[in-house]
């Protein structure tokens, strides 16, 4: 793969709108595909983008994904001005989740997604404030001698 | 090598949305909570769900699932089939259920040593 340049994209997410749920991520990962990157690292990106993607559709009001691919590492960030989560340490264990029973009957909402995104990502960062909305960082690394 | 199209002329399902059925069958996972797909699921397996709203057809590209099979006799919704023909995804259909759906397909990749 050769990225000289840093190959940026954005998409408006909206609460509810689970139409096009997963637009963003599929279209991400045929940009990584034709750039050439090996495929398990395209899954897991797909899979952590398409994730955090859910969560901003079941709990963020409205918010970006914003991605910037470099030589190096896939960035994506996810903003969001949902609620806010109160307890981070408590969103992160598996199987707690504060999804509405609605969305749980779509199968959505087991609690499975941040635990998801932090097992197929290298960095995970997590912003948020209650009442103000959610800003979630993921990085992947695209080769595996890539410095930190 | 076992595709898509073996696995219906083999267990006559019905194919209600034909995408690329020359893909490689790769094994099979079975979950009604997508967030256990994304999580479990590997590549080029088939999907057993009774789910049928639009986000199986996401779930499918991200996890690169080879066919989406619904059981219980239930369609994909309008906006489902409309999605998986853009996407090139297989939604299969039976009106068999689950249980008996994942022992003929598990007899069949038993049978054809992918398993």
């Amino acid at each position: 793969m050769n990225v000289t340049d840093i190959i940026e994209g954005c998409y408006q997410l909206m609460e509810g709108d689970f139409t096009n749920a997963g637009v963003a991520s599929s279209e991400l990962k045929s940009i990584l595909t034709k750039l050439g990157v090996p495929l398990d690292i395209v899954r897991r990106t797909a899979i952590a983008a398409f994730e955090a993607e859910m969560n901003v559709i079941i709990h963020g009001v409205a918010g970006t994904m914003h991605y910037a691919i470099s030589e190096t590492e896939v960035r994506i960030t996810f903003t969001d001005m949902g609620p806010g989560i109160e307890n981070i340490e408590l969103a992160m264990k598996e199987g707690y989740s504060t999804a509405p029973d609605w969305v749980r009957e779509m199968g959505w909402g087991a609690g499975m997604g941040l635990p998801n995104i932090k097992k197929n990502t290298d960095e995970m960062k997590i912003d948020s404030a209650v009442g103000e909305g959610t800003t979630l960082e993921i990085t992947i690394k695209l080769r595996k001698d890539a410095p930190c | 090598m076992l595709k898509v199209n073996n696995v219906v002329e083999k267990l006559g399902f019905e194919i209600k949305i034909k995408g690329d059925i020359e893909k490689e069958v790769t094994g099979c996972y079975i979950s009604d909570l997508l967030s256990d797909v994304m999580a479990k699921s590997k590549d080029g397996e088939l999907w057993i769900t009774l789910q049928t709203h639009p986000n199986i057809v996401a779930v499918a590209v991200v996890k690169g699932i080879s066919a989406i099979i619904i059981t219980n006799n239930r369609d994909p919704e309008p906006e489902t089939a409309k999605k998986a023909e853009t996407e090139n995804i297989t939604i299969l259909k039976t009106e068999r259920t689950t249980f008996e759906t994942a022992g003929m397909i598990y007899t069949l990749l038993k049978s054809e040593n992918i398993l």
